[in-house]
């Protein structure tokens, strides 16, 4: 039972991986936002990194099951935060998402509640201790899940609601949700999906009909993708060269220091630079998946599993988002858009991995 | 790093509780699927860039660069038109023309920017669809003369509509009150019927061409080459960097053969009256001055007409588009029978001896043919007395030992019948009948006892008032007749038509038409003292018909008055040509003819009285005469000394005026 915890137990690779993702972004944000109102956002960007591998150390020394005991009291917390954020919240860009913080500083909740829904559903099924999951058990966690899905869609951020349902869907399989089950619940999908769009906001109605055919309204809601792929055609092979990127130095790139940041580095770094990245992400990817395999327990297991599929979902979206084959659904791409929020959610979910690698010897 | 000790009462709890079902092992397959997954999504995602960066990166390298590039037209400015002093006779001014960018056009924006540009919105999306099948950078400009609010409303509103670039412009400036407006023409935007004309082949949509007049005429001088300025703009429409610089090639300014002098003294002597006024130097063939009645201004025109305006003169029953000095076909009247006179002389069919009987009229072929003075009478009237006193009968007589096709021969000789070649568009040829024209026209044979008619300058025969100016110069000059001309020019490759002429023939008639003016006969309201002034008056019928004279109320029907005349009689210097439109009498028209010509006397006097004055006073008075014609901020040449009046270039052109006596 004698437990110590080794700093040679930190996944060292995974960490400089993740670092050297960062630096990426950090100089894409210096490239994309020079001359604007927002270039101070590198160096800003720069201390949201080390804040993020503080807030990753802290989470890493707290043992996740203790993390997963109290899972309750944080859903509970999220819940009501979210909430709050509907009615208190700053509007950016038409939707409430960020709580304001002493100094200026905006707290974009949802982001932080990710990290309680991989806890939440790490903890629900483990403690199913079945290797199959039920279909009545699913569905209670499923309106587990939907509640903060759904204050999260109501801001409206689509885009991070649908990270939480990946998580739960990553989740589920995993715990072992028969095919059957799986096949009723895509039929229903698909079923309600007409119904969901019903719901959706016009813009959002707007961003889907234009991913279907960008070029019926160039400049309108199809402006942004179209502007993206030809951010992305025009770097070719090599890419226009750091700064040069007429797409992003001209602004006619969206938002080309946060959702479209890799069109801006596609554009800049060509072919051949966005092979190099997406690689880095793919083995971050795997790496995190690896550490699920060697996990003490299905505990980590899960957790590791939600990150690896928050992640995975985010590249999903974001990246498809960047070559016209995502809807704009506006999440951000790991650890290289600028902001904080994300950038701290993503290091305490590598601190989370981390957390479980670190005790994973433990029997 | 030193990691803080580990929370160890939890650890066991966990690790207390039964081990069962918590081995990971069984989600190894299910992990794999996720891994599997994993591969394809980063596949998946690299396929799109593959597509986008491999396979055509030229496509969006294109787009990506018409995203950012944007081109400026820089206009180049029509060249002047300066009068035959040099003084500016149409000038640009400079102002701010707006251009829609179409690389960054959004269609829903036009609502607004034509709300808050006080246009039209149909016309301005109709224009944007015109504009489809160019290519982008080819702009589109939507308002020309911007007001201060217009300004403004562009300035406030730059981030909204990056599309709206203001460019400098220049806007002609023509006369005001429609002087000289027949013979300048106007400017417009090039329509699409012009662009199918091998014409204006060169030019493309959007264009501003000379649509009539001299600026139609010499388009081609005057008219520049647009440059453009390439520049890469953000998406705000901001100009970030100059890649291409083509400056504009302005155009070349031209010097008319018009003495403004003379043309505004003409131009006040027709106010108020329909009809047109040619002063021609008939040694040269150079058009002095050239005044058409009723005008029209042409600064409606100086880009684009409102559609309310050219209605009113599309629709205006006196055709102000006309150009009356050469467009207006009308009989001659008594003005033709010099010509008849010079006819009869050198044929042999008459000489100076030869007498006709007026007895207020004449039976010829059967027909009575009243003399003008009926039912009085001339008497015995000869050569002299015929032309002087215009008496019909002696010109009936001599018409029909004429012959028509004498008389033909002898106007076509004059240049009648057939264009004069002046260099304006949709000049008119007028008729000059004869047996061979009725053939071909009518299919029937001339009778004789037409001829008597045409004699006189009625039936048939029609003639523009340039034709008649350059008809009696051409004779005035023994036989001489040059092309007219409204362009300056010192070489002097225009080949005038010559055909020998018998000077003492030519000094018989030319004595006759002395005597019109000086020996009391119809034209002595164009007498000049101390100048030798010649000329012939002319009432031409419209309707020959006493019934129709006597019923149809109005001036329709009124004579039209004519009056040609020259000075000095016998070495030509200047001839002067009116046409008053129903003015009854060739008398009333004398009186314009007379101004004009006493006009260009007095400046010659002036001028060789400043001469003598010694080369400082010279200098000094001219350069006040030409700062005149080149005022800075107001481009307007000032009026002559006599027109003090207010049928000048520009309203506010009167201060120049002033300083300058």
């Amino acid at each position: 039972m004698a437990r110590y915890l080794s700093r040679r137990d930190i996944d060292w690779p995974l960490l400089l991986i993740t670092l050297l993702i960062c630096a990426v972004g950090v100089l894409q944000i210096y490239s994309a936002t020079r001359d604007t109102i927002w270039q101070d956002a590198w160096w800003k960007q720069i201390l949201y990194v080390f804040l993020g591998l503080l807030l990753m150390w802290i989470i890493m020394v707290v043992d996740y099951h203790t993390l997963l005991h109290h899972v309750t009291l944080m859903y509970i917390m999220s819940v009501l935060a979210l909430a709050g954020t509907y009615a208190i919240g700053k509007t950016v860009f038409g939707s409430r998402r960020w709580i304001p913080l002493a100094g200026g500083f905006h707290l974009q909740v949802s982001e932080f509640v990710k990290l309680v829904i991989i806890l939440l559903v790490a903890r629900y099924l483990t403690e199913l201790k079945k290797d199959e999951l039920e279909l009545k058990e699913m569905l209670k966690l499923a309106g587990l899940v939907v509640i903060p899905t759904a204050l999260v869609l109501k801001q409206p951020d689509l885009g991070t609601s649908l990270t939480y349902l990946a998580v739960l869907v990553v989740g589920a399989f995993l715990a072992g949700l028969r095919w059957k089950y799986i096949a009723v619940i895509g039929v229903v999908t698909v079923l309600v999906l007409p119904i969901t769009y019903s719901f959706l906001k016009p813009y959002q109605k707007a961003r889907l009909v234009s991913f279907m055919d960008p070029e019926r309204d160039p400049q309108g809601t199809g402006y942004q993708l179209i502007q993206s792929q030809i951010a992305v055609g025009a770097g070719g092979m090599f890419g226009k060269g750091p700064l040069k990127g007429t797409q992003t130095q001209l602004r006619f790139l969206p938002v080309p220091h946060t959702d479209f940041i890799f069109s801006a580095f596609s554009e800049e770094h060509g072919f051949v630079g966005v092979i190099v990245v997406l690689s880095l992400f793919f083995i971050m990817i795997m790496r995190i998946v690896q550490n699920a395999q060697t996990a003490p327990d299905r505990a980590g297991m899960y957790i590791c599993m939600g990150v690896a599929a928050l992640l995975l979902f985010h590249m999903l979206v974001n990246v498809g988002m960047v070559v016209g084959r995502m809807p704009v659904t506006g999440i951000p791409l790991p650890f290289m858009s600028a902001g904080g929020s994300n950038l701290w959610s993503n290091f305490l979910a590598l601190g989370l991995v981390n957390n479980v690698r670190l005790r994973r010897f433990v029997n | 790093m030193i990691l803080p000790p580990a929370d160890t009462g939890t650890e066991v709890k966990v690790s207390e509780q039964p081990r069962l079902h918590d081995d990971t092992r069984f989600a190894g397959p299910k992990i794999a699927i996720f891994q599997y997954a994993g591969v394809a999504i980063f596949l998946f995602l690299i396929s799109g860039f593959w597509k986008l960066q491999i396979q055509n990166p030229q496509f969006y390298d294109e787009r990506a660069q018409a995203n950012s590039i944007k081109s400026v037209p820089i206009l180049a400015p029509r060249g002047r038109i300066l009068d035959r002093d040099g003084r500016v006779v149409v000038d640009n001014h400079s102002s701010f023309s707006l251009i829609l960018a179409r690389e960054s056009l959004k269609e829903d924006h036009l609502r607004p920017i034509a709300q808050g540009l006080d246009l039209d919105y149909k016309d301005l999306s109709a224009r944007v669809r015109r504009f489809k099948s160019q290519p982008k950078y080819v702009p589109i400009v939507i308002k020309e003369e911007l007001t201060p609010a217009d300004l403004a409303f562009v300035d406030s509103h730059h981030e909204f509509f990056p599309e709206l670039v203001l460019i400098q412009a220049q806007r002609r400036l023509y006369p005001q009150n429609g002087m000289l407006a027949h013979v300048i023409g106007y400017t417009g935007e090039i329509s699409e019927d012009e662009l199918d004309t091998p014409e204006f082949a060169k030019y493309d949509q959007g264009d501003v061409i000379g649509k009539f007049g001299i600026e139609r005429e010499y388009n081609n001088t005057l008219m520049g080459v647009d440059g453009q300025r390439q520049v890469i703009v953000d998406n705000r429409g901001q100009v970030r960097q100059v890649i291409g610089n083509k400056p504009a090639v302005p155009g070349k300014d031209i010097q008319l053969s018009i003495d403004l002098d003379l043309q505004v003294v003409a131009e006040l002597a027709m106010d108020g009256r329909n009809g047109a006024v040619v002063a021609l130097d008939p040694r040269t063939g150079e058009v002095l001055a050239m005044v058409s009645r009723p005008t029209f201004d042409a600064n409606k025109f100086a880009v684009r007409i409102k559609a309310k305006d050219w209605k009113e003169i599309a629709d205006n029953p006196e055709h102000p588009m006309l150009n009356r000095a050469i467009q207006a076909q009308q009989a001659p009247g008594s003005t033709f029978k010099p010509f008849v006179a010079l006819a009869g002389l050198e044929t042999g069919t008459i000489d100076d001896q030869f007498t006709v009987h007026c007895a207020g009229g004449v039976a010829l072929y059967g027909r009575f043919q009243k003399c003008w003075v009926y039912p009085k009478g001339h008497g015995s009237v000869s050569l002299h007395r015929g032309i002087v006193q215009s008496c019909d009968v002696f010109f009936y007589t001599v018409g029909a030992k004429l012959g028509i096709d004498n008389i033909a021969k002898y106007a076509s000789l004059a240049g009648m019948g057939e264009l004069t070649g002046i260099d304006l568009p949709h000049e008119a040829a007028g008729i000059v009948p004869s047996e061979k024209w009725k053939l071909r026209n009518f299919r029937q044979k001339w009778y004789a006892g037409e001829t008597p008619s045409v004699a006189i300058g009625q039936g048939a025969l029609t003639v523009t008032p340039l034709q008649l100016a350059r008809a009696i110069g051409g004779v005035a000059m023994d036989g001489v007749w040059h092309h007219p001309h409204l362009l300056r020019t010192l070489d002097k490759s225009e080949t005038p038509e010559v055909w020998q002429l018998n000077p003492d023939n030519v000094s018989k008639v030319v004595d006759g038409m002395y005597g019109v003016v000086n020996e009391g006969g119809t034209g002595g309201r164009a007498r000049i003292p101390g100048i030798d002034v010649c000329g012939k008056t002319g009432s031409a019928q419209l309707a020959s018909n006493d019934y129709l004279k006597g019923t149809a109320a109005g001036r329709y029907l009124k004579d039209n008055a004519w009056f040609e005349g020259y000075a000095p009689c016998h070495a030509p210097e200047i001839v002067v040509v009116a046409l008053f439109e129903h003015g009854e009498h060739g008398q009333f028209a004398a009186p314009i003819v007379r101004d004009v010509m006493k006009a260009y006397f007095d400046k010659k006097a002036r001028l060789s009285t400043e001469a003598q004055q010694g080369q400082q006073n010279l200098t000094a008075k001219l350069a006040g005469v030409a700062g005149l014609g080149l005022p800075q901020a107001v481009p307007a040449p000032a009026p002559p000394k006599p027109a003090e009046t207010n049928l000048i270039f520009h309203e506010q052109a009167d201060e120049p005026a002033a300083s300058q006596q």
